[in-house]
């Protein structure tokens, strides 16, 4: 297959809409338009009937045993700020304590930062190296006054996937609600509420090809069964629990891309797995001081985060730009801070500064691979000859040695 | 955030890309930047005995912003004496590459970088005439 350009190779951000979820959503714009909460005519019940299917198809991906335990939001952000806030307004008066990880997504980072305002304990759990949280320490961190963990299944930024697993037999054993943002890793890596002792898990239908703008909280209806304060005030839908008229088409596309996950998921993570090992061989084998941010054993299969030490990433994306990929560099950001993620791993910020995220997904192909590989390795290594640092690397320089001005 | 074509242009043929030797004394080293902040840019001019730069060359590690402004500083400093060298401003550097205003912190290190080849070149220099001066009168 010919290449065409830009390559897409940031499947962390989002991704395109399968064709088979978009020929679904189709006429649920148009003929079928109705109102999901419309009780009184065929309209409403065509809707609400589509609505329902794609509950259930999304229940069945994650394993829920019920598709009530699915309500709709706007997206994963909406689904997490819900869950942590619910949980936290709810349970009260039973506690005041949650823990989360440092490398969390800013949805629930900043939830978080609200509640503590109000006077919330909220305990940051750090990670080792390859991002991941330690069982054992969440248990030392639970006392009495814990209400809620949230942890969640796969970052964002260096894909590690995290042993939830271990972590919800200790809350569950412990009587504490368990909180996944399960956002990256759904239909690409094992989740299941039930063997997991999930009780809440975040998520949205465009990181999994469907639609922008409708995802998904899981909320446990059964031992033990979760109960949260809703935070959107209105006409009551979602048994309550979050108000507003549903996106129909949006969740027929969600209900749509779901079920192809849950058919093809398992076969696709291996094809793609595969094509990441070929990009990260085809970089590594052909690049001195290229440095592997993250974990290969637990590891999203599309996920891969290089950093080209010498090499900023900003200067770097510039140079490859036919190709769409992300950095963990300041100069991507507004704060000009690097990444929190890859400084809670432990990579200096020189290494933060060079690192870029490689996200591979259904439609990349092998040819795509390639060229992305070999464009990177010739411009790292045009950008190196540009580096005053690798001239003094290669002098035998150590960097660190060196008084820096910075300003 | 999209780039400006002139810094685009910079950052894919970037201009008097190299190293002079840092030992003559008619060159003078700026190293400005840290790798932890991002960017480290290495400019070096050289210096004829008239006082005018005859060449210039860089290195930066940096993002393209980087990379165009210190191209671009050594485009400039070509053919100037030290003097008109020195009056090259950061706002300058901005104004010709249309820099947004979060890639301003990449013009002050591009000024910073010529005037501390500089005053590297004029260290140097000042410590020459001392060593004469100490040889004549010895």
């Amino acid at each position: 297959m010919p290449l065409t350009f830009p390559i897409f190779m940031d499947y962390h951000s989002t991704t395109p809409v399968d064709p088979r979820a978009l020929t679904d959503m189709m006429p649920y714009f148009t003929d079928r338009f109705g109102n999901a909460a419309s009780r009184s005519h065929s309209f409403g019940w065509t809707a609400e009937e589509a609505v329902e299917h794609g509950r259930e198809q999304i229940a069945k991906l994650i394993g829920a045993s019920s598709e009530k335990e699915i309500v709709f939001t706007s997206g994963a952000s909406e689904a997490t700020n819900l869950a942590i806030k619910g949980v936290a307004e709810f349970y009260k008066d039973k506690g005041n304590h949650i823990i989360t990880s440092v490398i969390e997504h800013k949805s629930v980072l900043d939830s978080c930062k609200r509640l503590a305002k109000e006077g919330y304990e909220i305990t940051y759990l750090g990670v080792d190296r390859e991002g991941r949280v330690d069982p054992e320490a969440v248990k030392n961190a639970i006392t009495d006054k814990t209400i809620l963990v949230s942890i969640m299944l796969a970052n964002n930024e260096v894909g590690t996937v995290q042993p939830l697993a271990e972590i919800g037999k200790i809350t569950r054993a412990r009587g504490v609600l368990f909180h996944s943002d399960a956002v990256q890793g759904i239909g690409k890596v094992p989740f299941d509420v039930d063997a997991m002792h999930i009780d809440l898990a975040s998520m949205t239908a465009h990181k999994l090809y469907g639609p922008k703008g409708v995802g998904a909280l899981y909320i446990r209806r059964s031992k033990p069964r979760v109960r949260l304060v809703a935070q959107m005030d209105g006409g009551g839908h979602e048994r309550g629990v979050r108000s507003g008229t549903l996106n129909v088409p949006g969740i027929v596309g969600f209900g749509k891309a779901a079920e192809v996950m849950m058919t093809e998921g398992v076969e696709e993570s291996r094809r793609i797995l595969g094509l990441r090992e070929r990009l990260r061989e085809r970089i590594m084998s052909r690049l001195d001081q290229v440095f592997i941010n993250g974990s290969m054993t637990d590891r999203l299969p599309g996920n891969l985060n290089l950093s080209f030490n010498f090499v900023e990433g900003e200067g770097l994306m510039m140079a490859i730009k036919d190709v769409a990929v992300s950095s963990g560099s300041a100069c991507t950001s507004s704060s000009l801070e690097p990444s929190y993620v890859l400084r809670a791993l432990g990579v200096g910020d020189e290494l933060a500064h060079s690192s870029i995220r490689f996200g591979l997904g259904r439609y990349t192909t092998e040819e795509e691979v390639d060229f992305v590989a070999d464009l990177v390795v010739e411009k790292v290594t045009k950008l190196r000859e540009l580096s005053p640092l690798y001239e003094m690397y290669k002098e035998g320089i150590d960097l660190k040695s060196v008084q820096w001005v910075a300003h | 955030m999209a780039y400006s074509a002139k810094v685009i242009e910079h950052a894919e043929n970037p201009r008097n890309v190299g190293t002079l030797d840092k030992n003559d004394p008619h060159v003078g080293t700026g190293l400005v930047g840290a790798p932890a902040c991002g960017d480290v840019m290495r400019l070096q001019i050289k210096v004829t005995d008239g006082g005018v730069i005859e060449d210039a060359k860089f290195k930066t590690f940096g993002c393209g912003s980087a990379i165009a402004s210190s191209s671009l500083a050594t485009e400039w400093l070509k053919g100037k004496t030290i003097d008109e060298a020195n009056e090259i401003r950061n706002v300058d550097i901005v104004q010709e590459l249309n820099l947004p205003p979060v890639k301003i912190h990449c013009s002050v290190l591009a000024e910073d970088a010529i005037k501390s080849a500089i005053a590297d070149y004029r260290h140097k220099q000042e410590s020459l005439q001392a060593v004469s001066k100490t040889a004549s009168r010895g």
